[in-house]
């Protein structure tokens, strides 16, 4: 498959309006004169590349909005970089970009630049993508762990850990059918619901790789502050619990990919859980827990009453036995 | 070292393996340590082999002594002298 | 989740507490705490896991005694896996063995550097990989206390059944009921009760730990891993023990039985006989493990492709045995924190992410 017929065939159908049109080495973008960007970028390597509930496409398209999203960014443009394995079937290919193009109509976002590239069978897995998006960052948005202080609270916007246990389910081959679904989604209009209560929003991220855990270690480690979340108020899906149970894991440390957690000044935890639960990917949202002076640990309060601690997550999660 | 849980039998199979379920999540698990288990039957699973029947008569009056347990608790916090509930 | 949630409830979980804390008080006026050990990972996983240390009364001391057989086995096993996938066999693992370091590195890092190692949720994986690869050896690393065991025997029998001849097990089974017997011979440990596994128990069956009620005179309580489970667990050992009791309690009667699962039994009994095993950290125990018949050499790994699995490897300076046995706290270690972490284990209370020792570090970073 020649990287220009494929071009032809298939990107141009799809992408070729707009910046992209005549496919220009580089896309000339207005930026609004005055307005900070927020500029980020993400690889996604998931295998497998079709999973319950997406595709590494609208995965790659929703990691990089939900990005900059969590950045207090309005999505704009997308760079869209293909590395594909000779060999991987056409059908494969067409259902990746048709989701990558509905993501990021979806998310009123333009593909305005990309690449392709073909590599010899047995490199890259099938297929490896990286976007790369900009955004402009929304007045009123200072977000920094080092904002955090005790006594703010902590929200999610839903369930977590779907996506992580969508994509086991099938890797690890143990033929759970019908099992949970991915979260993979676009977080962006949640932060742009909030853009009037800006001021007490401390910090935010999408809790991907290790989970929730990952990024609750990440804001309080090295610093004077710590967080306690209950275990009571966690949020998960029926289905991602029980196929937990099965693996042996922690959610805690499941990715997710449609999700954001922020935290945020109690004053205004409530409104954001208002705005947040009024949009379909909000309806879950919960507060579960706040920041202390516990200095640099999470700590879980479990449904025993009994507290432990929330380990930064280390390694590959592996189904156990033990 | 000795992770399992509870599921129910959905569908078993000609071969020794059956299809169970956890919360309508689906799995695949070999009955061949358990063969008297039956469509509906609750096993404890281990690394996809069922490994005992769950005895479902035993199950539910544990689950009452805990239940009887919560009622007497909830019962010593509300009667707590000045103690919201 | 049926059968798991009612095992969770926290307002259950607050009266079995407020129970336990009114039968502490009354056992305060012993001269000392009482030592209660289990001796299943699972049940270390599901103490840590729901912050049962946390609220147990100070007159009660949990013990997390030799119980993962993960941890427990030997350093050579690991290389002698190593070297067999190196050699271009097919390793079939379950998840817990991957990160675990050998003498050098661990069966991640051989996969990393081109091995094939498949983590296998289960056993019969092996049996897929070896219809799949007809012209491969697949080796499946048979590790486990007796819960795991039957599984992995079960699996064998049905390969020999489909007339698979590129099959072969490492073996490292371990018995649970000498490793207690160890322990309670050990005149420098106190235990006052065992917390009995769970599923464990569900194999070998209740009337296992007759024995050591009757030689001992230490209670024995069989409990399952959810929270509610373990503590009233905790609750029928302190009532033992406050009127002077030793019997063998089955708490987990909803699935364990007093004979055990017969099939399962016959069955390792088939194809297994007692060998001596090695336990990392403490040494060998006599008798205290399962390897294959002579008759099912073929089936050996070890006989099979020539590896030998030495025993006296062990690091000098590891106390392992001594934590494990509850006689030394870990900080006592000299390899502690220093040689031995998380990040680079030399023992089992460090290998296990739950361990004595890894759980210490955990608290104290």
């Amino acid at each position: 498959m020649l990287s220009r017929a494929l071009i032809q065939q298939e990107i141009v159908p799809r992408f070729g309006a707009g910046a992209l049109k005549g496919l220009p080495d580089g896309a000339t973008l207005p930026i609004p004169a005055g307005r900070a960007m927020v500029f980020t970028t993400d690889s996604f390597v998931v295998q497998p590349l079709e999973f319950p509930g997406g595709n590494i496409g609208d995965l790659a398209v929703h990691g990089t909005v939900n990005d900059l999203a969590a950045c207090g960014a309005r999505p704009r443009w997308l760079s869209l970089a293909l590395i594909l394995e000779e060999g991987l079937p056409l059908t494969t290919l067409r259902r990746v970009l048709d989701s990558v193009k509905k993501a990021a109509d979806d998310c009123g976002m333009a593909v305005v630049t990309g690449d392709t590239k073909v590599v010899a069978r047995g490199q890259c897995d099938g297929m490896y993508v990286n976007t790369a998006g900009i955004g402009e960052l929304i007045d009123g948005f200072e977000l920094g762990a080092g904002r955090v202080a005790a006594g703010d609270h902590i929200l999610v916007s839903g369930p977590l850990g779907d996506h992580g246990m969508a994509v086991m389910a099938v890797r690890e081959g143990i033929r759970i059918t019908h099992g949970v679904t991915s979260d993979t989604g676009p977080v962006h209009r949640l932060v742009e619901a909030v853009r009037g209560l800006a001021a007490g929003v401390k910090f935010m991220r999408d809790p991907t790789r290790g989970g929730l855990a990952a990024v609750l270690n990440e804001v309080v480690e090295g610093r004077g502050r710590g967080i306690l979340v209950r275990e009571t108020e966690l949020p998960f899906s029926v289905g991602a619990q029980a196929t937990a149970e099965m693996l042996g894991l922690d959610l805690l440390q499941v990715a997710s990919e449609g999700r954001l957690v922020m935290i945020c000044s109690a004053s205004v935890s409530g409104e954001v859980l208002n705005a947040w639960r009024a949009l379909p990917e909000g309806a879950g949202a919960v507060r579960i827990g706040e920041v202390t002076d516990s200095k640099g640990r999470v700590i879980l309060e479990t449904i025993t009453g009994g507290r432990r601690l929330v380990d930064v997550p280390r390694g590959e999660l592996l189904p156990r036995i033990c | 070292m000795c992770l399992a849980v509870p599921m129910k039998i959905r569908e078993i199979r000609g071969d020794g393996t059956a299809v169970a379920e956890l919360d309508g999540i689906p799995s695949d698990v070999n009955l061949s340590l358990v063969p008297d288990a039956r469509v509906g039957t609750y096993v404890v699973v281990h690394a996809g082999f069922a490994i005992e029947r769950m005895n479902e008569h035993e199950a539910d009056a544990i689950l009452q002594v805990f239940k009887e347990i919560a009622d007497w608790q909830k019962h010593a916090v509300e009667s707590a002298p000045g103690v919201v509930p | 989740m049926k059968y798991i949630d009612g095992f969770r409830d926290p307002v259950a979980a607050a009266g079995v507490r407020a129970k336990l804390d009114a039968l502490a008080a009354v056992l305060e006026t012993r001269a000392r705490a009482v030592n209660i050990m289990e001796v299943c990972g699972s049940h270390t996983m599901a103490i840590a896991r729901y912050g049962i240390r946390d609220i147990l009364p100070k007159s009660v001391n949990l013990i997390s005694g030799p119980g993962c057989p993960v941890c427990v086995t030997p350093a050579s096993y690991i290389d002698a896996a190593i070297a067999l996938a190196e050699r271009g066999a097919i390793v079939v693992s379950f998840g817990d063995m991957i990160a675990v370091p050998g003498n050098s590195t661990t069966l991640a890092e051989c996969r990393a550097r081109g091995g094939t190692v498949e983590v296998g949720y289960s056993p019969m994986r092996a049996v897929e990989l070896a219809e799949a690869h007809p012209d491969r050896e697949v080796v499946f690393l048979a590790i486990g206390f007796e819960t795991t065991t039957a599984p992995v025997v079960m699996m064998l029998e049905l390969a020999i059944r489909r007339g698979i001849k590129n099959l072969s097990l490492l073996t490292a089974f371990k018995l649970v009921p000498p490793a207690l017997a160890a322990l309670l011979s050990d005149p420098g440990i106190r235990i006052d009760a065992f917390l009995c596994p769970a599923h464990v128990s569900v194999i070998i069956g209740a009337d296992a730990y007759k024995p050591f009620v009757n030689q001992w005179k230490v209670p024995c309580v069989v409990a399952g891993f959810e929270p509610l489970d373990i503590l009233y667990g905790i609750l029928g050992i302190l009532k033992q023990v406050s009127h002077g009791e030793a019997t063998v309690e089955n708490q987990y009667s909803r699935v364990v039985t007093a004979k055990g699962n017969g099939i399962a039994q016959s069955l390792m009994a088939k194809y297994l006989e007692p060998v001596d095993a090695a336990w990392r950290g403490i040494g060998v125990i006599p008798l205290s493990g399962l390897g294959l018949r002579p008759e099912f050499g073929a089936y050996d790994a070890g006989l099979r492709h020539g590896v030998s699995m030495g025993a006296g490897d062990e690091n000098p300076a590891c106390a392992c045995g001594e934590v494990l046995k509850g006689k030394q706290r870990p900080p006592a270690c000299a390899l502690f924190g220093a040689a031995c972490t998380p990040d680079h284990p030399v023992g089992p209370c460090m290998v296990s992410s739950e361990g004595t020792c890894a759980a210490y570090f955990k608290y104290l970073r």
